[in-house]
């Protein structure tokens, strides 16, 4: 029956990959924590494809790693291959991708938890919060226990009210055969919350055995691997491959002919689903003219033959699943192991979130993850990480860290969600971030090491390392700029050779790497006093000189953006009473509570002249704020 | 997103819209004295930027050329005793809306930014000018502020502008969204733009661009005047007609035929509509060469002229000259002049009058009889002639849109330079995408989520 259990400064609801940074975050910035999972078997579980990164969300993993989080070490120990995407455009948009061993992710996150000091993991179903004068104070779970504590942070991903689809058959469940969390939902809602559905699916797993990957094409891994953290310098494994193939007109008979079963056709499925993680129905419905769509075939780790059917996710009935799969060639006599599904769930609108990712209105009760709506495990663990931190540095009374868009991914993801109520799960893209140049996967340590720092995730050790980088790639950037080489024929026969004009007077190496035609390594032929230097320094050096002029033109636009984002606007503004804002923009202001004039600016439905009224009400009533 | 601080000067008309009367151009910044030296001059030369503070003074605009754009009265108030807690000054002009909108232009060609709606408000909240006093006239500003906005928006634009606007937008958006699906889903069977159909397309948009600022007439006459050619025979007085518009001697008058030798050019403003009004050398043909080169200029300003005023002497017989020029007359806008009307008798003058058509005038130039008829026709030719908006448009939204689309334009041409250096995609992408932005700023779009939408509307993504 209920009874009074220990005590924390922090709970965390969840041990999904927000959970787990969130968790880790506040204990090691030492405060005590329980970590709570429906079962402890899922904790760092990856219930959908077996790969960690991708545009844009790998750089989100570099700056969780940059602000001393777990999940670019834990990927980097437990990869089985890795790509840098992109490497054909420029350095902004180069993206970090690798296929996990599934199981080994989730062992190594386990372990780095059970052995960190002031975390504590336990198995229990959170099923309510306990909230006393507008703050969190304690969590009870299933058994009965209730565990007090100071702050909270909810990541209960897809597990809140689960619905499981597979044609007609629905049934409530969690991701991955896991039990759902049904109770919590209510507890949410007498909180205060208004809970929203949003719908997710995922492919079959199938035997590897039955397919042909002679009827495929080979996907292969990077020769030189880069890794995700920033304090791991090298990663040397046999990487396996992925394969390639593609659906075809049987593939989408099949699912034409079955459409009037899919639960997303006759409404049974009422959460709404991102349209970057389309069904294969979906896919073939709404590009019709498309005749083939493409499949990669992911391992889902070393020791097991289960392979991740990446692009023909489905909510299809199960025969009718087997059937279209067994279309494909190579697929001809594939067996499931586990079946495509949809799973519907609760999440909140995280307009009701301050940008710490607390609530506005329950004070201590932080959210991160798939309940703000989000989708994906990088965008998972980078709210964790500034939930927990924020967590952490409520605790301590500190000042909460906010990273805005001009610093980071996480930055442009958590103001995005504040900001807009999103109608589907929000996904990370490189093409939401407006200063891209800036915000590169290559300088997130640059970014961010120094606010993981001033949080206290990072080490001496790892912050001494740090600061010798900054140092060794400021030093080469003043060498080249002062080297300068005289013009001889022997320099500009080089210069020929390497496909670029000849010089008639003295130049500066950073002036030669400026030209589009040459990269640091080719001018090493012309430059014999290059110092030893490490790759990651090497680089960030070329990327710096070469796109200079682009950077700078970045900043003057971050200058401007920085400006607004620095006007306050204090609490308890009464926008009913501000005469002459426009009705939608009261609304808009008074649901989302922006904290600067930059950012009621980006909130949609507030047009300038709303901006600027509020900005003259303000002004006008400083004193008044000022007390 | 909206952009409301900046280190620049910004500029706007700060009098309500309309003509006649005083209106006032305001500057504010930092280096706004430093812009109005370069436009006005003062009879006794003393720079602005010496002048002391909360100082009136007389002087004249010029433009880039060096032309007059108006008699002002220029206040120079210093920081940060100001409304904005920066420099400040205040351009009294008293040429009407259309000159008004003139200087604007020159000032802003001078380096100045049209100030957004609002924005000395802001400047003046950010500076930490603004109390509880100032409340009510700050609100006004506002007032006027979201009318502007109205104004600018697309349905404001007429129809076949705001076509050019969508197409210019729609080919930005097409060149984003499928640079940005192949940036964001590398491995997936996207369509890629090769750096031929970028290279293309950037120089098709920039042609765009270009066509829209050439043909954006409202600002071209604001920045030169409706072209205007004064024609006729020898002495029939096309220079004293001149002097009369001018008030001044402009143009040396005899009574030899052939005495003006070159064309003689300067810009008036009747009825809020400027006049770049050129004199040519009499139209005859003639073995003395200086005079021949100025008939064949003359023959030149013809072609390019919006408005021609030829003039005849009604007291003489018309020559065989005229119908030399009627071919070249053909195609333009003729107001024909019967000049000398005080030489000829009543009966003759009535006779004239019976059938005068909507493009023909009498005229006296010794007795100004007849010259306020001319006027009027004058203005009333150059509207009609679809040349000039009336004046009771939203004038200053137009020389906001040149001064963005002047923007789209540097925008593209940076991004074509990118390209052709071999930069990348995600490179080329920031100009393409602040040209976006730019253009956006004329329609009162804003980007938002409108290229990850066109993404998943035109490709077939995700796993």
């Amino acid at each position: 029956m209920a009874y009074q259990a220990e005590s924390y400064e922090t709970i965390v609801i969840g041990a999904g990959h927000a959970g787990c940074e969130a968790a880790l975050a506040t204990a090691r910035k030492g405060h005590e924590t329980l970590l709570l999972a429906i079962n402890l078997d899922s904790v760092a579980m990856m219930p959908c494809n077996p790969s960690i990164g991708g545009t844009g969300k790998g750089h989100l993993v570099r700056e969780i790693d940059a602000l001393g989080g777990e999940m670019g070490k834990n990927i980097d120990a437990t990869m089985i291959q890795c790509k840098m995407l992109n490497t054909g455009k420029g350095p902004a948009v180069h993206s970090l991708r690798a296929q996990a061993d599934k199981k080994a992710y989730q062992f190594r996150m386990k372990e780095v938890i059970e052995n960190t000091p002031h975390l504590t993991l336990r198995q229990q179903e959170a099923t309510k919060l306990i909230i006393e004068d507008g703050a969190v104070t304690g969590v009870q779970v299933r058994t009965g226990a209730t565990y007090a504590c100071k702050t909270c942070v909810v990541c209960t991903g897809t597990y809140l009210n689960g619905k499981i689809f597979m044609g007609e058959v629905q049934y409530s469940g969690g991701p991955n055969g896991m039990f759902p969390a049904q109770f919590l939902s209510d507890s949410l809602r007498d909180a205060g919350f208004d809970l929203q559905r949003f719908k997710t699916g995922t492919p079959a797993r199938v035997d590897e055995k039955t397919l042909d990957y002679s009827k495929m094409k080979v996907q292969k891994g990077d020769d030189e691997i880069t890794p995700f953290s920033f304090e791991t310098d090298h990663i040397d494994i046999d990487q396996i491959d992925c394969y390639l193939t593609y659906t075809n007109e049987k593939t989408h008979k099949i699912i034409r002919d079955n459409l009037d079963r899919s639960p997303l056709v006759t409404g049974d499925v009422v959460g709404v689903g991102p349209r970057y993680c389309p069904s294969i129905e979906t896919k073939v419905v709404r590009f019709a003219d498309k005749d083939h769509h493409q499949m990669f075939m992911e391992p889902e780790g070393l020791h097991t033959r289960e392979v991740y059917v990446q692009g023909m996710s489905s909510c299809l009935p199960e025969e009718v699943q087997i059937a279209l799969y067994r279309t494909v060639p190579g697929m001809e006599h594939v067996q499931f192991m586990r079946s495509a599904y949809a799973i519907e769930y609760d999440c909140i609108h995280p307009t009701a979130l301050k940008a710490t990712l607390e609530s506005k209105d329950v004070k201590g009760l932080f959210f991160a993850g798939q309940i703000n709506g989000t989708s994906g495990y990088e965008e998972a663990g980078a709210q964790g990480i500034v939930a927990g931190i924020n967590a952490g540095l409520l605790l301590e009374k500190a000042e909460p860290m906010i990273l805005d868009r001009s610093q980071a991914y996480i930055g442009v993801l958590i103001d995005d969600i504040i900001n807009e109520d999103a109608t589907e799960p929000y996904r990370m893209m490189t093409s939401r971030a407006e200063y891209r140049l800036l915000l590169r996967q290559d300088n997130a340590d640059l970014r961010l090491t120094p606010i993981g720092r001033k949080v206290g995730l990072i080490s001496d050790k790892r912050y001494a390392r740090f600061l010798k980088k900054k140092a060794d790639i400021e030093a080469e950037k003043q060498r080249l700029k002062e080297t300068v080489i005289s013009p001889s024929d022997k320099l500009n026969a080089i210069l020929t050779e390497l496909g670029t004009a000849p010089v008639n007077s003295g130049v500066s190496m950073a002036q030669l790497l400026k030209r589009p035609e040459l990269s640091y390594e080719k001018l090493a032929a012309v430059d014999a006093g290059r110092p030893e230097l490490s790759k990651a320094v090497r680089e960030e050096v070329e990327i710096q000189i070469k796109y200079d002029g682009y950077i700078q033109k970045q900043l003057r636009q971050v200058v401007q953006f920085k400006k607004l984002e620095e006007k306050r606007i204090p609490e308890g503004v009464p926008y009913d009473d501000i005469e002459g804002l426009r009705l939608e923009a009261i609304e808009k202001l008074k649901s989302v509570r922006p904290m600067s004039i930059g950012q009621a600016s980006r909130i949609s439905g507030v047009n300038p002249a709303d901006i600027a009224v509020l900005h003259v009400y303000l002004e006008s009533h400083r004193e008044l704020y000022q007390k | 997103m909206i952009q409301i601080l900046n280190d620049d000067v910004i500029a706007a008309i700060s009098t309500p819209a309309g003509t006649g009367g005083i209106g006032i151009v305001r500057l504010s910044g930092e280096k706004a004295f430093e812009i109005a030296d370069r436009i006005y001059r003062s009879p006794s030369g003393q720079k602005v930027s010496k002048m002391a503070s909360h100082t009136i003074h007389y002087g004249h605009v010029f433009n880039a050329d060096g032309r007059v754009i108006d008699e002002v009265m220029l206040t120079v108030m210093r920081a940060p005793k100001t409304y904005t807690r920066e420099n400040i000054v205040e351009i009294n002009c008293h040429g009407g809306s259309t000159v008004l909108n003139m200087v604007l232009q020159t000032v802003i060609d001078a380096g100045a930014r049209l100030a957004n709606p609002g924005e000395f408000t802001e400047r003046a909240f950010i500076n930490g000018r603004i109390d509880l006093s100032e409340a009510e006239a700050v609100m006004d500003v506002i007032d006027a502020k979201t009318e502007a906005g109205v104004a600018y928006s697309i349905n404001q634009l007429s129809g076949g502008l705001s076509k050019k606007y969508e197409a210019i937008d729609k080919g930005l958006l097409h060149l984003l969204t499928y640079i940005d699906a192949a940036l964001d889903y590398p491995e997936y069977d996207v369509e890629e733009v090769t750096e031929r159909e970028l290279d293309e397309n950037i120089r098709h948009l920039t042609g765009e661009v270009e066509d829209l600022l050439q043909s954006a007439k409202v600002g071209k006459i604001m920045r030169d005047g409706i072209d205007t050619v004064i024609l006729g025979e020898p002495n029939v007085g096309k220079s004293s007609l001149m002097n009369k518009l001018f008030r001044e001697d402009k143009a040396l008058v005899t009574n030899i035929p052939g005495t003006t030798r070159d064309t003689i050019e300067d810009y008036i403003n009747i009825g809020g509509v400027p006049f770049h009004i050129i004199d040519t050398a009499g139209i005859r043909e003639t073995s003395d060469v200086i005079e021949r080169m100025g008939v064949e200029r003359a023959k030149q300003m013809v072609g390019q002229a919006e408005l021609v005023l030829f003039i005849t002497d009604v007291s003489r017989e018309t020559s065989k000259d005229r119908e030399a020029w009627q071919n070249l007359l053909r195609d333009k806008k003729v107001l024909y002049i019967y000049n000398k009307s005080d030489l000829i008798d009543g009966a003759a003058q009535s006779e004239l009058k019976e059938d005068l058509k909507d493009n023909e005038v009498i005229l006296s130039i010794k007795t100004e009889a007849g010259l306020e008829k001319l006027k009027h026709k004058m203005v009333k030719m150059a509207i009609d002639s679809e040349t000039v908006q009336p004046a009771d448009n939203p004038v200053v939204s137009n020389v906001r849109h040149i001064s963005l689309l002047k923007k789209v334009r540097t925008d593209l041409q940076s991004a074509y330079a990118s390209l052709s250096s071999g930069m990348t995609m995600d490179i080329i992408e920031i100009d393409l995408k602040e040209a976006l932005d730019h253009l956006r700023q004329i329609t009162g779009k804003s980007i938002g989520d409108d290229i990850i939408d066109q993404i998943f509307a035109n490709f077939c993504l995700g796993k």
